[in-house]
């Protein structure tokens, strides 16, 4: 007897949380601040049947995430426009999108043209344009007035004052800064690997110039703040931080161009609330939401307009930064095709294994 | 007091007090070179404090520690030959037999074929002489036991201290534990200190026995003294089993002294003890089971001398064990006495609720100031 | 017949007891195990193209870098190991034979507190205190026994040191359960026998705590070899840590065939160092670690 209204308690509870489910969720697979509360809030409200659940993520484990689903337990996803076309390929994680759905006049024309360009397979179109932001360099202007390309890392005026992320970013900025366009080699893949050896050469040299490989936002922050380190190779948005608390950290283009991407707004392959996903894609491209959202990220929404709806502080930090030549310079990543994250991986851990000296 | 290189162990006025509780106070003692001694007290009375200061676990607050005649308060617990037995033995389980016997020789820095030798030489000494390669886990505890000594004598001490080493072992096995100690000690005609506070074990194993209560040696003796002349109501009630009764002196005479006790009751008692008591003076009245004839009640009341004591009453139980059977009897004044009686298992044996007749004398009943 | 229902219902409800673990088995341990090892046997042809095969562990060993991080690594954890006992000792010691009831209590806390907060915070802890102009370098030249400001982070004794401080708790536990176990008249009977204290440590205490010791040991060096924050954000440029070179593996390169090799290597490798300690020890792991 007892058992019995146990089970069928337990039998209740689950019918319950079934039918919980099925009041809409749109789970959102995203970038630390690229789902601010006052803005699901703000959506929820308006959509009361839809309930936003957010997993902050990055580039690489949004994509190891679908994968090891298959393209299933999100419904939004936003890696870069460079991570969707081979991941597709090769794992099959992303369905098309439906651009009807979309108020894509809203989006700044050159940024959707180039985000389709990059991820159309086979007449299909696998993602949208969000935000974009720059890699760069940074650089405090009362202690290096001068600073002005990758190479500057290396330079041994700044012995044990300069720092870098040990990823992909840092070999194609020194690449681009010794005369050569990785982008252009990735179609010949073995001129790309002689590209690497030289870059991993120079990177190797250059260690005992490197104070350490900051790993995150908040430990280079805490290196450049503390003027431990002068200058260092940085995401703007960390840069236009500083900016905020020091003016004399500035975001600085390299001169062979900064590096851009642009995250997109994609369908993971077993979504289940599409319809919910272009909601939100429509309401975060609305121009008052836009102004949260780029409150919240520091980077520049793909809209119309864009730099003009960044916070006033954020807006003179680009300003700061960025003359129209330097817009006009950036190097928009390209699409990595396979093969690429296994031989810059191989480089990357090969300078890391290296002992140039402690 | 004088020291004496024929006593193995001396103490002088040796004290040690924990905050204000004194735990050993103002205690002196002295055993002579291959005796039995042994300290036997109530828990807490703080022998093992000062068996502790013996072995020097413990430093005394004030006093000396003399063995062979030498004092060694200065001298740290490894370097005392003093050997103590645990309460639990303490045999290392890591190590077998064999090097839980060499451990000590082996701390001395004795040769490995000497060891050898007399860590075989001590096995057969104790008759365990297969053991030596055994587990300790292996090994029943009477065995444990015997090793936990083997391992103290090996190293030849002036004193071996035990610790209450009987208390973990059941009935038969202590019984017999008892004799072997005893027999143990002659054949290694070594000084034994041995604490308990089991007064049957004292009383059987021991030359000597110094009883103990709240930091201070009330009376030390051998058993015999102990038992049938305690100096103090503490020792005639720790000491055997007594009956015992408190009550006022009416009268006081050659030693012989009139008590009339809390419960009404009369009876006549040899003073013991240092003081006297006066008249109207509050004692404690002590009489021993066995020294209490038991008759049965009705017929003609024998003669009965005038230092004898009588109490009527009626038997309330049987307490059937042997040899040392005993009834319980119900005076006047409901109050329990214990006798001792032999019982023939004949038709003429006393019975539960017979009325019966009590009868002791006034030797053998001890009474005390308080 | 009543009989044997009882004895069916006792065998039902062992089974049901016994279900949750075999559960837990089964479904976390075994099946995602299997996964991985199936998937370190599939080697990468082209995209979505696979074929089986072992070249997954042959790179491993035909790339000096890849060993050598995993040498590195467990000779790192094993020194984090022995100094984690060297420190962990005398506290577990002193918690276990020598300090009053409510101590212990007050001790066992302190020794709990940093596992209160979570990894990343702790190593920003450190990170604080070590960093060039961070706490301890200001307070040394504050004190004016350094003249110009020395960094403390980014190199192998910082990772070192912030490893000992996460696991040495991992040490202590079994450590006071076992000593907890030994009678105070044991080291009594040690000196009474005429060992000084040296011998008393290494005759008896040490023997005596060995499980313990062999269990913390297990225990210490299989978290060390596994962790990966603290190493990542103490070390220095070229402090590799081999969970890091699974995790770039997996994650950076998506190259999750190698990723699932390295990480069997890995298991291989500590449960290599586990069975050769316990073998140099003399101990089973059924005397330590299932005993504690």
């Amino acid at each position: 007897m007892k058992i019995r209204s146990t089970l069928v308690g337990l039998l209740a509870a689950t019918a319950m949380s079934v039918t919980a489910a099925n009041a809409e969720t749109l789970r959102i697979l995203t970038w630390g601040s690229y789902a601010p509360d006052a803005l699901v809030k703000k959506f929820e409200k308006k959509y009361p049947d839809i309930e936003i659940e957010v997993t902050f993520s990055n580039n690489e484990e949004m994509i190891a995430k679908l994968r090891a689903t298959g393209g299933a337990g999100f419904d939004l996803a936003q890696p870069s426009h460079d991570r969707i076309f081979a991941a597709q390929k090769e794992y099959n994680i992303y369905k098309p999108m439906d651009l009807s759905k979309i108020n894509t006049d809203r989006m700044t024309k050159t940024h959707l043209d180039g985000v389709k360009a990059n991820t159309t397979i086979d007449g299909e179109v696998y993602a949208v344009p969000h935000q974009w932001g720059t890699s760069g360099l940074m650089a405090d202007k009362s202690k290096a007035p001068d600073f002005a390309g990758w190479g500057d890392l290396c330079d041994p005026k700044y012995k044990g004052k300069t720092s870098m992320r040990l990823k992909r970013t840092i070999l194609l900025g020194t690449a681009f800064d010794m005369g050569e366009d990785p982008f252009a080699a990735y179609a010949d893949l073995d001129k790309y690997q002689g590209i690497l050896d030289r870059v991993a050469d120079k990177l190797i040299a250059c260690k005992d110039n490197i104070k350490a490989y900051w790993k995150g936002g908040d430990d280079l922050s805490a290196m450049m703040m503390s003027g431990e380190i002068v200058a260092s190779e940085t995401w703007d948005s960390t840069a236009y931080k500083l900016y905020g608390e020091n003016e004399n950290i500035v975001f600085v283009p390299p001169r062979t161009g900064a590096l851009a991407w642009i995250d997109t707004f994609t369908l993971p392959r077993k979504g289940k609330a599409d319809d919910a996903a272009y909601k939100w894609i429509n309401f975060v491209l609305e121009p008052e939401n836009v102004k949260l959202m780029s409150a919240s990220t520091g980077a520049i929404a793909a809209v119309e307009g864009g730099k003009d709806l960044l916070p006033a502080d954020k807006k003179a930090a680009v300003n700061a930064a960025f003359t129209d030549a330097d817009i006009e310079n950036l190097k928009f990543f390209a699409n990595i095709p396979p093969g690429v994250e296994d031989m810059e991986g191989k480089t990357l851990e090969k300078i890391k294994a290296a002992t140039g000296s402690e | 007091m004088q020291s004496n290189s024929e006593n193995d162990l001396e103490c002088i006025g040796v004290k040690r007090h924990f905050g204000s509780v004194r735990a050993v106070d103002d205690v002196s003692l002295e055993i002579p070179k291959g005796s039995f001694f042994s300290i036997l007290g109530p828990s807490g009375c703080g022998k093992t404090t000062l068996m502790r200061m013996i072995a020097g676990f413990e430093s005394p607050d004030a006093g000396d520690i003399r063995i062979k005649g030498k004092s060694v308060i200065d001298t740290p617990p490894n370097r005392r030959n003093v050997k103590m037995v645990f309460q639990h033995l303490a045999l290392f389980p890591m190590m077998n037999v064999y090097e839980n016997i060499a451990y000590g020789l082996r701390c001395n820095g004795v040769s490995k074929s000497e060891i050898e030798t007399k860590v075989r030489d001590v096995l057969e000494r104790i008759a365990l002489p297969d053991v030596a390669n055994r587990e300790i886990t292996q090994l029943s505890g009477g065995q444990k036991q015997r090793i936990a000594i083997a391992r103290c004598m090996v190293l030849d001490p002036d004193v071996l201290l035990l610790d209450e080493p009987l208390g973990a072992l059941d009935l038969k096995l202590r019984e017999a534990m008892k004799i072997e100690l005893k027999l143990l000690q002659h054949q290694f005609d070594t000084t034994f200190v041995y604490i308990t506070h089991d007064q049957s074990e004292a009383l059987v194993m021991s030359d000597n026995v110094a009883i103990m209560n709240e930091g201070k040696f009330v009376q030390t003796g051998t058993p015999q003294e102990l038992y049938h002349d305690p100096s103090a109501a503490f020792v005639a009630g720790f000491v055997g089993d007594t009956n015992r009764w408190d009550g006022k002196v009416k009268s006081v005479a050659k030693g012989v002294a009139e008590i009339e006790t809390a419960t009404g009751l009369t009876m006549r008692s040899s003073v013991r003890g240092e003081r006297t008591p006066g008249v109207g003076d509050a004692v404690s009245v002590f009489v021993r089971p066995e020294f209490i004839t038991t008759q049965k009640a009705g017929g003609a009341a024998p003669a009965i001398g005038k230092n004898k004591n009588v109490l009527e009453g009626r038997i309330d139980s049987i307490l059937f064990n042997g040899a040392n059977s005993r009834v319980l009897v119900r005076d006047g004044s409901e109050e329990l006495v214990e006798a001792d009686v032999v019982l023939t298992g004949g038709t003429a044996d006393l019975r539960a609720q017979d009325a019966v007749r009590l009868i002791w004398s006034a030797e053998q009943t001890m009474c005390f100031a308080s | 017949m009543a009989g044997m229902v009882q004895k069916d219902i006792k065998r039902l409800s062992l089974y049901l007891l016994f279900a949750p673990f075999a559960l837990w088995i089964a479904l976390l341990i075994v099946l995602p195990h299997l996964g991985m090892f199936y998937i370190s046997l599939r080697e990468k042809v082209g995209p979505r193209v696979y074929e089986f095969g072992f070249e997954n562990y042959t790179n491993f060993f035909l790339e000096p870098i890849y060993w050598n991080t995993l040498l590195r690594t467990g000779s790192m954890s094993l020194l984090v190991t022995a100094l984690a006992l060297v420190l962990g000792f005398p506290i577990a010691y002193y918690i276990a034979k020598i300090a009053g009831n409510r101590t212990r209590g007050a001790l066992f806390l302190m020794c709990l507190i940093p596992l209160w907060v979570s990894d990343l915070i702790r190593a920003f802890g450190w990170i604080l205190l070590l960093r060039e102009t961070g706490v301890v370098s200001s307070s040394l030249q504050w004190a004016g026994m350094i003249d110009t400001p020395i960094e403390f982070l980014y190199n192998d004794a910082a990772v070192i040191m912030g490893l000992v401080y996460t696991v040495i708790l991992f040490m202590i536990v079994p450590l006071v359960s076992t000593l907890d176990g030994m009678d105070k008249s044991m080291i009594e009977a040690g000196y009474n026998l005429g060992g000084n204290g040296p011998t008393v440590l290494r005759r008896i205490i040490i023997p005596y705590a060995m499980p313990g010791i062999v269990a913390g040991c297990i225990v210490v060096f299989m978290l060390t070899a596994g962790s990966y924050l603290t190493p990542i954000l103490l070390g220095g440029k070229n402090s590799s840590w081999f969970t890091e070179q699974i995790y770039d593996q997996f994650i950076t390169r998506y190259n999750w065939e190698s990723g699932a090799a390295f990480g069997f290597l890995l298991l291989a490798f500590t449960s290599f160092v586990v069975w050769a300690g316990l073998k140099l020890s003399g101990q089973t792991l059924n005397s330590t670690v299932a005993n504690n």
